[in-house]
Protein backbone atom coordinates (compact mmCIF):
# COMPACT_ATOMS: atom_id res chain seq x y z
CA UNK A 1 0.00 0.00 0.00
CA UNK A 2 2.85 2.23 1.28
CA UNK A 3 4.59 1.44 -2.48
CA UNK A 4 1.79 2.44 -4.19
CA UNK A 5 0.98 5.87 -2.61
CA UNK A 6 5.12 6.69 -3.15
CA UNK A 7 4.25 5.83 -7.10
CA UNK A 8 0.89 7.71 -6.84
CA UNK A 9 2.74 10.49 -5.49
CA UNK A 10 5.72 10.09 -8.13
CA UNK A 11 2.71 10.02 -11.03
CA UNK A 12 1.04 12.86 -9.48
CA UNK A 13 3.20 15.06 -8.52
CA UNK A 14 2.97 16.72 -11.95
CA UNK A 15 -0.35 16.04 -12.74
CA UNK A 16 -1.73 17.98 -9.55
CA UNK A 17 -2.51 21.34 -10.96
CA UNK A 18 -6.03 21.36 -10.73
CA UNK A 19 -7.55 22.62 -14.27
CA UNK A 20 -4.13 22.20 -16.21
CA UNK A 21 -3.85 21.07 -19.14
CA UNK A 22 -0.24 19.58 -20.65
CA UNK A 23 1.12 18.81 -23.73
CA UNK A 24 2.18 14.34 -23.53
CA UNK A 25 3.68 12.20 -25.43
CA UNK A 26 2.98 8.37 -25.70
CA UNK A 27 6.56 7.93 -24.72
CA UNK A 28 6.10 10.21 -21.52
CA UNK A 29 2.29 8.15 -21.01
CA UNK A 30 3.96 4.95 -21.41
CA UNK A 31 6.94 6.03 -19.21
CA UNK A 32 4.64 7.05 -15.96
CA UNK A 33 2.28 3.91 -16.63
CA UNK A 34 5.36 1.89 -16.15
CA UNK A 35 6.29 3.38 -12.96
CA UNK A 36 2.76 3.11 -12.12
CA UNK A 37 3.51 -0.11 -10.05
CA UNK A 38 0.40 -1.92 -8.46
CA UNK A 39 -2.05 1.28 -10.08
CA UNK A 40 -5.31 0.53 -12.21
CA UNK A 41 -4.80 3.32 -14.58
CA UNK A 42 -8.21 3.98 -16.93
CA UNK A 43 -6.52 5.85 -19.53
CA UNK A 44 -9.67 7.60 -21.79
CA UNK A 45 -8.89 8.95 -25.15
CA UNK A 46 -11.25 11.49 -26.38
CA UNK A 47 -11.76 15.16 -27.57
CA UNK A 48 -13.80 18.12 -27.14
CA UNK A 49 -15.75 17.70 -30.75
CA UNK A 50 -16.47 14.32 -30.26
CA UNK A 51 -19.72 14.49 -28.72
CA UNK A 52 -20.48 10.06 -27.51
CA UNK A 53 -16.48 11.18 -25.87
CA UNK A 54 -17.93 14.26 -23.85
CA UNK A 55 -21.20 12.23 -23.15
CA UNK A 56 -19.09 9.50 -20.76
CA UNK A 57 -16.59 11.68 -19.58
CA UNK A 58 -18.65 12.90 -16.47
CA UNK A 59 -18.74 8.69 -15.94
CA UNK A 60 -15.23 8.96 -15.65
CA UNK A 61 -14.92 12.12 -13.36
CA UNK A 62 -17.20 9.98 -11.43
CA UNK A 63 -15.58 6.64 -11.38
CA UNK A 64 -12.19 8.93 -10.07
CA UNK A 65 -14.04 10.26 -7.45
CA UNK A 66 -16.01 7.07 -6.04
CA UNK A 67 -13.17 4.49 -6.26
CA UNK A 68 -10.58 7.32 -3.85
CA UNK A 69 -9.66 4.87 -1.65
CA UNK A 70 -9.18 2.00 -4.41
CA UNK A 71 -5.48 2.46 -6.28
CA UNK A 72 -7.21 3.60 -9.56
CA UNK A 73 -5.85 6.68 -11.46
CA UNK A 74 -7.95 8.33 -14.37
CA UNK A 75 -5.90 9.79 -17.01
CA UNK A 76 -7.98 11.53 -20.01
CA UNK A 77 -6.11 12.27 -22.92
CA UNK A 78 -7.65 14.40 -25.73
CA UNK A 79 -6.74 13.97 -29.14
CA UNK A 80 -7.75 17.52 -29.99
CA UNK A 81 -5.12 18.95 -32.32
CA UNK A 82 -2.42 20.96 -30.27
CA UNK A 83 -2.94 24.59 -31.51
CA UNK A 84 -6.67 23.95 -29.74
CA UNK A 85 -4.99 23.21 -25.99
CA UNK A 86 -6.79 26.73 -25.00
CA UNK A 87 -9.93 25.56 -25.92
CA UNK A 88 -9.62 22.58 -24.13
CA UNK A 89 -8.16 23.88 -21.18
CA UNK A 90 -11.58 26.62 -20.72
CA UNK A 91 -13.28 23.47 -21.46
CA UNK A 92 -12.23 21.13 -18.79
CA UNK A 93 -12.05 24.49 -16.15
CA UNK A 94 -15.67 24.89 -17.32
CA UNK A 95 -16.67 21.15 -16.16
CA UNK A 96 -14.52 21.46 -13.38
CA UNK A 97 -13.46 17.68 -13.65
CA UNK A 98 -11.12 16.21 -11.16
CA UNK A 99 -8.91 13.57 -13.24
CA UNK A 100 -5.62 14.87 -14.70
CA UNK A 101 -6.32 15.56 -18.80
CA UNK A 102 -3.70 16.11 -21.12
CA UNK A 103 -3.13 16.56 -24.54
CA UNK A 104 -1.61 14.23 -26.99
CA UNK A 105 1.47 15.56 -28.45
CA UNK A 106 2.08 13.48 -31.40
CA UNK A 107 1.11 13.53 -35.27
CA UNK A 108 1.23 11.10 -37.38
CA UNK A 109 -2.20 8.77 -36.31
CA UNK A 110 -1.53 5.74 -38.51
CA UNK A 111 2.05 5.85 -36.56
CA UNK A 112 1.06 6.03 -32.71
CA UNK A 113 -2.47 4.18 -32.83
CA UNK A 114 -1.03 0.54 -32.87
CA UNK A 115 1.27 1.95 -29.55
CA UNK A 116 -1.64 2.18 -27.56
CA UNK A 117 -3.55 -1.18 -28.91
CA UNK A 118 -3.36 -3.40 -31.96
CA UNK A 119 -6.88 -3.98 -31.69
CA UNK A 120 -7.46 0.24 -32.12
CA UNK A 121 -9.08 1.15 -35.15
CA UNK A 122 -8.41 4.55 -34.36
CA UNK A 123 -12.06 5.43 -33.45
CA UNK A 124 -12.80 6.92 -30.32
CA UNK A 125 -14.04 7.14 -27.36
CA UNK A 126 -11.58 4.51 -26.62
CA UNK A 127 -10.16 3.39 -23.48
CA UNK A 128 -7.16 1.57 -21.96
CA UNK A 129 -7.49 -0.43 -18.54
CA UNK A 130 -4.10 -1.11 -17.34
CA UNK A 131 -2.25 -2.15 -14.04
CA UNK A 132 1.45 -2.43 -14.02
CA UNK A 133 2.75 -4.70 -12.16
CA UNK A 134 0.78 -7.59 -12.43
CA UNK A 135 0.73 -6.57 -16.62
CA UNK A 136 -2.78 -6.89 -16.85
CA UNK A 137 -4.35 -4.82 -19.97
CA UNK A 138 -7.91 -4.34 -21.86
CA UNK A 139 -8.37 -1.96 -24.38
CA UNK A 140 -12.14 -1.23 -25.07
CA UNK A 141 -12.77 0.76 -28.59
CA UNK A 142 -16.49 1.76 -27.46
CA UNK A 143 -18.80 4.32 -25.34
CA UNK A 144 -19.26 3.40 -21.72
CA UNK A 145 -22.60 3.97 -19.87
CA UNK A 146 -21.80 4.55 -16.23
CA UNK A 147 -22.86 1.53 -15.00
CA UNK A 148 -20.88 -0.60 -17.89
CA UNK A 149 -17.91 1.40 -17.26
CA UNK A 150 -18.30 0.68 -13.03
CA UNK A 151 -18.57 -2.90 -13.66
CA UNK A 152 -15.40 -2.84 -16.24
CA UNK A 153 -13.81 -1.68 -13.39
CA UNK A 154 -14.79 -3.54 -10.61
CA UNK A 155 -14.43 -6.76 -12.81
CA UNK A 156 -10.79 -5.37 -13.61
CA UNK A 157 -10.38 -5.12 -9.68
CA UNK A 158 -11.90 -7.97 -8.97
CA UNK A 159 -10.74 -10.32 -11.98
CA UNK A 160 -6.99 -9.04 -10.64
CA UNK A 161 -6.79 -10.97 -7.67
CA UNK A 162 -6.54 -8.25 -5.24
CA UNK B 1 -21.36 -12.91 -5.25
CA UNK B 2 -24.81 -12.21 -6.89
CA UNK B 3 -23.48 -8.43 -7.74
CA UNK B 4 -20.54 -9.85 -9.31
CA UNK B 5 -22.82 -12.41 -10.92
CA UNK B 6 -24.94 -9.83 -12.80
CA UNK B 7 -21.61 -7.57 -13.11
CA UNK B 8 -20.03 -10.13 -15.40
CA UNK B 9 -23.53 -10.76 -16.96
CA UNK B 10 -23.41 -6.98 -18.09
CA UNK B 11 -19.89 -7.17 -19.64
CA UNK B 12 -20.88 -10.20 -21.70
CA UNK B 13 -23.75 -8.64 -23.21
CA UNK B 14 -21.72 -5.51 -23.79
CA UNK B 15 -18.92 -7.59 -25.46
CA UNK B 16 -21.33 -8.78 -27.67
CA UNK B 17 -22.58 -5.91 -28.52
CA UNK B 18 -18.97 -4.99 -29.70
CA UNK B 19 -18.69 -8.39 -31.04
CA UNK B 20 -21.34 -8.19 -33.48
CA UNK B 21 -19.48 -6.17 -35.95
CA UNK B 22 -17.82 -8.14 -38.49
CA UNK B 23 -14.21 -7.97 -39.51
CA UNK B 24 -15.33 -6.55 -43.16
CA UNK B 25 -12.85 -7.20 -45.80
CA UNK B 26 -9.42 -7.65 -45.93
CA UNK B 27 -7.02 -6.25 -48.64
CA UNK B 28 -7.54 -8.91 -52.21
CA UNK B 29 -10.74 -9.60 -50.67
CA UNK B 30 -13.79 -8.98 -53.68
CA UNK B 31 -15.48 -5.51 -52.89
CA UNK B 32 -19.34 -6.14 -51.76
CA UNK B 33 -21.52 -5.21 -53.90
CA UNK B 34 -24.11 -2.32 -53.20
CA UNK B 35 -26.36 0.28 -54.51
CA UNK B 36 -27.76 2.96 -52.15
CA UNK B 37 -29.13 6.09 -53.28
CA UNK B 38 -27.42 9.43 -54.51
CA UNK B 39 -27.85 12.99 -52.98
CA UNK B 40 -29.66 13.64 -56.67
CA UNK B 41 -32.01 10.86 -56.04
CA UNK B 42 -30.62 8.46 -58.20
CA UNK B 43 -29.91 4.68 -57.42
CA UNK B 44 -25.77 4.27 -57.23
CA UNK B 45 -23.71 0.93 -57.25
CA UNK B 46 -21.10 -1.05 -57.64
CA UNK B 47 -20.08 -2.23 -59.77
CA UNK B 48 -23.16 -0.86 -62.10
CA UNK B 49 -22.48 2.60 -61.89
CA UNK B 50 -19.08 2.46 -62.33
CA UNK B 51 -19.07 1.17 -66.42
CA UNK B 52 -16.27 1.43 -67.38
CA UNK B 53 -13.84 2.92 -64.51
CA UNK B 54 -10.95 1.26 -63.66
CA UNK B 55 -11.81 1.34 -59.88
CA UNK B 56 -13.19 3.78 -57.45
CA UNK B 57 -12.30 5.54 -53.89
CA UNK B 58 -14.88 4.44 -51.56
CA UNK B 59 -14.97 6.80 -48.55
CA UNK B 60 -17.06 6.30 -45.28
CA UNK B 61 -17.86 10.00 -44.19
CA UNK B 62 -20.27 11.81 -42.84
CA UNK B 63 -21.63 15.64 -42.76
CA UNK B 64 -21.13 15.86 -38.60
CA UNK B 65 -17.64 14.52 -38.08
CA UNK B 66 -14.99 16.92 -37.48
CA UNK B 67 -12.69 14.50 -38.99
CA UNK B 68 -14.25 13.89 -41.64
CA UNK B 69 -15.30 18.02 -42.39
CA UNK B 70 -11.26 18.18 -42.01
CA UNK B 71 -10.79 15.67 -45.01
CA UNK B 72 -13.49 17.39 -47.58
CA UNK B 73 -11.44 19.31 -49.60
CA UNK B 74 -9.17 17.04 -49.93
CA UNK B 75 -11.28 14.10 -51.01
CA UNK B 76 -13.04 16.43 -53.54
CA UNK B 77 -9.10 17.19 -54.48
CA UNK B 78 -8.59 13.29 -54.71
CA UNK B 79 -11.96 12.33 -56.96
CA UNK B 80 -10.47 15.76 -59.37
CA UNK B 81 -7.54 14.12 -59.79
CA UNK B 82 -8.28 10.43 -59.84
CA UNK B 83 -11.72 10.35 -61.70
CA UNK B 84 -10.38 11.35 -64.58
CA UNK B 85 -7.64 8.52 -64.81
CA UNK B 86 -10.59 5.90 -63.65
CA UNK B 87 -10.39 6.17 -60.01
CA UNK B 88 -13.72 8.07 -59.05
CA UNK B 89 -15.03 8.94 -55.36
CA UNK B 90 -17.91 7.68 -53.67
CA UNK B 91 -18.66 9.26 -50.78
CA UNK B 92 -20.63 6.82 -48.30
CA UNK B 93 -22.78 8.03 -45.22
CA UNK B 94 -23.46 5.04 -42.94
CA UNK B 95 -24.29 6.85 -39.96
CA UNK B 96 -27.70 6.08 -38.12
CA UNK B 97 -29.73 9.39 -38.52
CA UNK B 98 -31.76 8.79 -35.58
CA UNK B 99 -28.60 9.12 -33.58
CA UNK B 100 -27.00 11.89 -35.27
CA UNK B 101 -30.10 14.20 -37.02
CA UNK B 102 -27.01 16.58 -39.03
CA UNK B 103 -26.37 13.51 -40.89
CA UNK B 104 -29.34 12.96 -42.28
CA UNK B 105 -30.40 12.62 -45.94
CA UNK B 106 -31.40 16.02 -46.28
CA UNK B 107 -28.60 17.60 -44.50
CA UNK B 108 -26.41 15.40 -47.07
CA UNK B 109 -28.20 16.71 -49.93
CA UNK B 110 -27.45 20.45 -48.25
CA UNK B 111 -23.99 19.66 -47.30
CA UNK B 112 -23.32 18.01 -51.34
CA UNK B 113 -24.44 21.42 -52.50
CA UNK B 114 -22.54 23.73 -50.45
CA UNK B 115 -19.64 22.31 -50.52
CA UNK B 116 -20.43 21.32 -54.43
CA UNK B 117 -19.30 17.88 -54.42
CA UNK B 118 -18.16 16.37 -57.66
CA UNK B 119 -18.64 12.58 -56.73
CA UNK B 120 -21.76 10.99 -55.48
CA UNK B 121 -22.43 11.37 -51.75
CA UNK B 122 -24.92 8.06 -51.41
CA UNK B 123 -26.87 7.05 -48.02
CA UNK B 124 -26.22 3.71 -46.75
CA UNK B 125 -29.71 3.46 -44.51
CA UNK B 126 -29.83 0.00 -43.52
CA UNK B 127 -25.68 -0.01 -42.36
CA UNK B 128 -25.20 -3.66 -44.22
CA UNK B 129 -22.47 -2.01 -46.81
CA UNK B 130 -20.43 -0.46 -43.40
CA UNK B 131 -20.59 -3.83 -41.97
CA UNK B 132 -19.50 -5.63 -45.38
CA UNK B 133 -16.57 -3.69 -45.59
CA UNK B 134 -15.70 -3.58 -42.07
CA UNK B 135 -16.18 0.39 -41.66
CA UNK B 136 -15.10 1.24 -37.77
CA UNK B 137 -15.14 5.44 -38.61
CA UNK B 138 -15.20 8.31 -40.44
CA UNK B 139 -13.41 8.44 -42.62
CA UNK B 140 -12.76 5.34 -43.69
CA UNK B 141 -11.10 4.80 -46.94
CA UNK B 142 -11.09 1.58 -49.34
CA UNK B 143 -9.69 1.77 -52.95
CA UNK B 144 -11.19 -0.95 -55.10
CA UNK B 145 -9.87 -1.66 -58.84
CA UNK B 146 -11.53 -3.57 -61.14
CA UNK B 147 -9.65 -7.13 -62.04
CA UNK B 148 -10.66 -10.29 -63.91
CA UNK B 149 -12.80 -11.89 -61.31
CA UNK B 150 -14.72 -8.26 -59.60
CA UNK B 151 -13.64 -4.90 -57.79
CA UNK B 152 -11.04 -6.06 -55.60
CA UNK B 153 -10.06 -4.33 -52.41
CA UNK B 154 -6.54 -2.93 -52.85
CA UNK B 155 -6.17 0.26 -49.92
CA UNK B 156 -8.18 -0.01 -46.73
CA UNK B 157 -7.48 2.98 -44.11
CA UNK B 158 -6.72 6.77 -43.64
CA UNK B 159 -6.72 9.32 -46.49
CA UNK B 160 -3.01 10.68 -45.49
CA UNK B 161 -0.66 11.26 -42.38
CA UNK B 162 -1.73 14.66 -41.32
CA UNK B 163 -5.25 15.18 -40.54
CA UNK B 164 -5.09 18.47 -38.89
CA UNK B 165 -2.90 20.28 -41.42
CA UNK B 166 -3.29 19.46 -45.12
CA UNK B 167 0.07 21.20 -45.71
CA UNK B 168 2.13 18.75 -43.70
CA UNK B 169 1.24 16.41 -45.27
CA UNK B 170 3.93 13.64 -46.15
CA UNK B 171 2.56 10.35 -47.28
CA UNK B 172 -0.89 10.64 -49.17
CA UNK B 173 -1.69 6.99 -48.52
CA UNK B 174 -5.16 7.11 -50.81
CA UNK B 175 -3.21 8.82 -53.58
CA UNK B 176 0.11 6.43 -52.83
CA UNK B 177 -2.42 3.50 -53.67
CA UNK B 178 -4.26 5.00 -56.58
CA UNK B 179 -0.90 5.95 -58.50
CA UNK B 180 0.59 2.61 -57.72
CA UNK B 181 -2.31 1.02 -59.49
CA UNK B 182 -2.60 3.38 -62.36
CA UNK B 183 1.12 2.54 -62.96
CA UNK B 184 0.52 -1.06 -62.15
CA UNK B 185 3.01 -0.99 -59.27
CA UNK B 186 2.98 -2.62 -56.09
CA UNK B 187 0.84 -0.66 -53.41
CA UNK B 188 3.76 0.09 -50.50
CA UNK B 189 1.05 0.96 -48.06
CA UNK B 190 -2.32 -1.60 -48.27
CA UNK B 191 -3.60 -0.66 -44.61
CA UNK B 192 -3.13 2.37 -42.28
CA UNK B 193 -5.14 3.34 -39.36
CA UNK B 194 -6.51 6.92 -38.95
CA UNK B 195 -8.46 8.61 -36.03
CA UNK B 196 -12.12 9.20 -37.03
CA UNK B 197 -15.63 9.71 -35.02
CA UNK B 198 -16.95 6.45 -34.64
CA UNK B 199 -19.87 4.78 -36.87
CA UNK B 200 -23.21 5.40 -35.18
CA UNK B 201 -24.42 2.22 -35.02
CA UNK B 202 -28.22 1.77 -35.07
CA UNK B 203 -29.34 0.62 -31.29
Amino acid sequence: MQQTLIALALLLSPMLCFGQVRPLTLDSLFDRLDRGGDTIFVVNFWATWCKPCVVELPYFDKLYSRYKDQPLMVVLISLDELQSIDKVRSYINAKGWKPPVYLLDEEKPHEWIDRVDSTWSGAIPATLFVRPRSGKRVFYEREFSWSSLETTFRTFLEGDGK
Amino acid sequence: MILRIVGLAILLATSLVAGELPDGVKVGDLAPTFSLKNVDGRMVSLPGSLGSQQGAILVFTCNHCPYSVKYEDRIIALHNEFAPKGYPVIAINPNDTTAVPEDSFDNMVKRAAEKGFPFPYVMDDTQAIAKAYGARRTPHVFVVSKQKKGFVIEYIGAIDDQPNDATKVEQSFVADAVQALLQQQTIATTTTKAIGCTIKWKK
